[in-house]
């Protein structure tokens, strides 16, 4: 049964980078997971190459799509200088998931840092790693869906080096 | 009762979705941030939706299915009500068969649009109901409930999102209400449709009465449900600002209003009895409130602070706690810019090198505002690129005038350009006229819809294709010239507007060229269905 606490993640980076594509993949795992969830962006002028932004939290029950300030678990950084605008929203004890954790020549494809950081984040989470492999097929097209779930099992594996 | 099927869906989509259940004939709009992807989502679904030149034409268009006895959904975002305003206003007057609901996604806080103003105003204004959902549930929620009040009673309604409820994403229980199928067919109704003065009298009235029975039905429609909770402190709130507030103070007693307008003053007042204290918590304009002060019921009344830009759990705390301390500025994040290689790049360099006065309009090329270039003078509305320009064009002393250019995208162009051109040519301005489409061949701002000059209707079937050239020519520009605009091609293009500036006769120049953007997603898709194909060939 999932937990009563909320558990609020912030993606942050530029247009471009699939901070979008990784929120999403968030919300879907969390579904699958039984866990009631929300998640917000805002886009349109703002993917033209300006910073992206997007948030997600999953719980018992989610009111606001929106992670309060200084209430993030997590932040999810694709871009370094997209680090300090964020950090802001993360709670004094929380978790920063920076791209300096992956490294990104040893990714099947350097697009796909974001779910590389994903696979990292999942090692913090309650979803088991079955829903996120289902999310990742739910979110990309069938021929995509093995180089992604590649990086996503690298990012797990690069967890276990850090720790 | 039976559980529906369980999804993750943007509001946007659930709307699309509850529009497919629903049975909806048709459904219509312009593309505008953050409405867009409810047609397009409708249409990948089965539906049956296309775009439009322009919010005003959607709506007529909606309009006339639902004289039709079909159901209409149109759809847009703020702005465009203000284009599609001169049918709603007649609509709610000559009130409709079928079921008109208008999805109207305002944008507080101005993400990715040139001003803040309240649907809410509209809806009031024109004399239609308006429903404000709050999450992704109860827009596919509440637009069954828009097509039973729209049938009902005859009306329009408007579906007010604003971009937290059109591009947030929850769960929702795909269970549609049971709605009686529509047949089209045409009753002759003079009296209510011909808006002649003597019938119109008649409908003003009609519409007078008519909003004061909706009113009744909803103190009674379930539509503003109150949240338990400790009666020192009651919060009236609406759209997602309820989720908002319901998480701030969550001890706090809240009457949600779904439907703000017309106005359920019973409800409203004997909550607002029920309280000690009474907030209003509400995004935009102060719209509850007022209706609350007009009805005599004491409220607090908001900062004009909290006007401006979205709220969220933090404002709403303040806001209860009266705290009025200047709020810390959010860092800035990156500014968005022209993509590193765009034609539109070469067009505002030589804007800016020729010392251009450039009237511009609403698009990506917007940008050309920013560094590097700063070639932009005005920004007004869509299509205002040519009216400003010539108006400039009469005002300026010659030398001046002279330098005035007029910049505006195709399916700009095709929203609200051409009567612009119609009065170059039936007033041109002593000096001429420059007028630049920067033709991309995409809606691209907006995320890359097709539209008339295209050639390709929503879902991507070919259509007749409107020549932006021949429609210049046929208004009666003789110097139309088209600039097939390539890589490296700066200087050309540089002495191409040069010239084209020196001659004191209306011009207009198109700019050629595929949105980078249009072009990779083109090529992607048919990368995609090929080896899709491949894929399906080896299962077979």
């Amino acid at each position: 049964m999932p937990s009563e606490r909320v558990t609020n993640i912030v993606v942050a980076g530029i247009g471009g980078q699939g901070v979008l594509r990784a929120t999403d993949i968030v919300a879907e795992a969390a579904f699958l997971a039984g866990y009631d969830v929300k998640k917000t962006e805002v886009h349109g002028m703002s993917q033209r190459g300006g910073s992206v932004v997007s948030d997600v939290r999953f719980g018992s029950r989610i009111l606001s799509p929106m992670v309060p300030e200084g209430e993030a678990d997590f932040l999810v950084v694709l871009e370094p200088t997209q680090e300090e605008p964020n950090r802001h929203r993360l709670k004094p004890d929380g978790t920063v998931i920076g791209c300096d954790r992956i490294d990104v020549t040893s990714l099947p494809n350097p697009r796909t840092l974001n779910v590389a950081l994903l696979g990292l984040l999942s090692r913090h989470l309650n979803i088991a790693v079955e829903a996120w492999h289902e999310a990742v097929g739910r979110c990309f097209p069938s021929h995509l869906y093995s180089v992604n779930v590649d990086a996503f099992e690298l990012g797990r594996q690069a967890a276990d080096m850090a720790s | 009762m039976r559980a529906g099927k369980k999804r993750l869906l943007s509001g946007n989509e659930a709307v699309a979705y509850a529009a497919r259940e629903a049975g909806f004939h048709l459904g219509t709009g312009y593309p505008g941030t953050p409405s867009t992807e409810i047609l397009e989502t409708f249409s990948a679904i089965g539906g049956k939706a296309q775009w439009a030149p322009n919010e005003k034409v959607a709506l007529e268009v909606a309009i006339g299915v639902a004289y039709g006895n079909g159901r209409a959904l149109v759809t847009m975002k703020h702005v465009g009500l203000n284009v599609a305003a001169d049918p709603l206003f007649s609509a709610a007057y000559t009130g409709v068969s079928g079921g008109l609901v208008l999805a109207v996604a305002d944008d507080p806080g101005m993400a990715s649009s040139q001003n803040e103003q309240d649907t809410r105003r509209y809806a009031i204004a024109a004399g239609v109901p308006v429903l404000e959902p709050s999450d992704s549930q109860e827009a596919y929620d509440f637009l069954f409930r828009a097509v039973e009040l729209s049938e009902t009673f005859g009306t329009p309604v408007i579906l007010r999102l604003t971009t937290r409820v059109s591009h947030s994403k929850g769960i929702v229980e795909l269970k549609p209400a049971a709605l009686r199928p529509r047949s089209p067919c045409f009753q002759r109704d003079i009296p209510s449709r011909v808006l002649i003065p003597a019938y119109a009298r008649q409908a003003h009235r009609r519409l007078r009465q008519r909003l004061s029975r909706i009113a009744e039905w909803n103190e009674n429609g379930n539509l503003n449900p109150i949240w338990e909770g400790k009666s020192d402190l009651g919060i009236i709130a609406s759209g997602v600002a309820a989720l908002h507030a319901r998480e701030a103070v969550p001890e706090a007693r809240l009457l949600k209003l779904g439907m703000c307008y017309p106005f359920p003053i019973r409800t409203v007042r004997d909550f607002v009895a029920s309280v000690r204290r009474c907030v209003v918590i509400e995004e935009g304009d102060p719209v509850i409130q007022e209706l609350c002060l007009i009805h005599g019921l004491s409220v607090e009344e908001k900062a004009e602070e909290d006007r401006f830009g979205e709220l969220n759990v933090s404002r709403v705390r303040r806001i209860v706690n009266g705290d009025r301390s200047p709020q810390t500025p959010v860092p800035a994040g990156r500014p968005p810019q022209l993509c590193p290689g765009c034609p539109h790049r070469t067009v505002f360099e030589s804007l800016r090198d020729l010392e251009c006065i450039v009237a511009g309009d609403i698009g990506c090329y917007t940008l050309g505002v920013l560094p590097p270039f700063e070639a932009m003078d005005s920004c007004t509305c869509m299509g205002a690129s040519i009216g400003v320009g010539l108006g400039l064009r009469h005002v300026l002393p010659p030398d001046q005038a002279r330098r005035v250019v007029s910049v505006i995208g195709d399916s700009t162009f095709v929203h609200s350009g051409l009567t612009g051109i119609v009065e170059m040519m039936y007033n041109p301005p002593p000096t001429g006229h420059v007028v630049l489409i920067l033709d991309n061949q995409t809606t691209a701002m907006t995320g890359l819809q097709d539209h008339p000059a295209t050639g390709k209707t929503l879902n991507g079937e070919p259509t007749h294709q409107l020549s932006l050239e021949e429609v210049c020519r046929a208004i009666g520009v003789e110097d139309v010239t088209v600039f097939e605009s390539r890589a490296g091609q700066k200087d050309e293009f540089r002495e191409l507007l040069r010239s084209k500036l020196a001659q004191a006769k209306p011009c207009v120049l198109i700019v050629r060229r595929e949105c980078l953007l249009a072009a990779k997603r083109r090529k992607q898709m048919s990368q995609t269905t090929h080896q899709e194909d491949a894929t399906c060939q080896a299962n077979e």
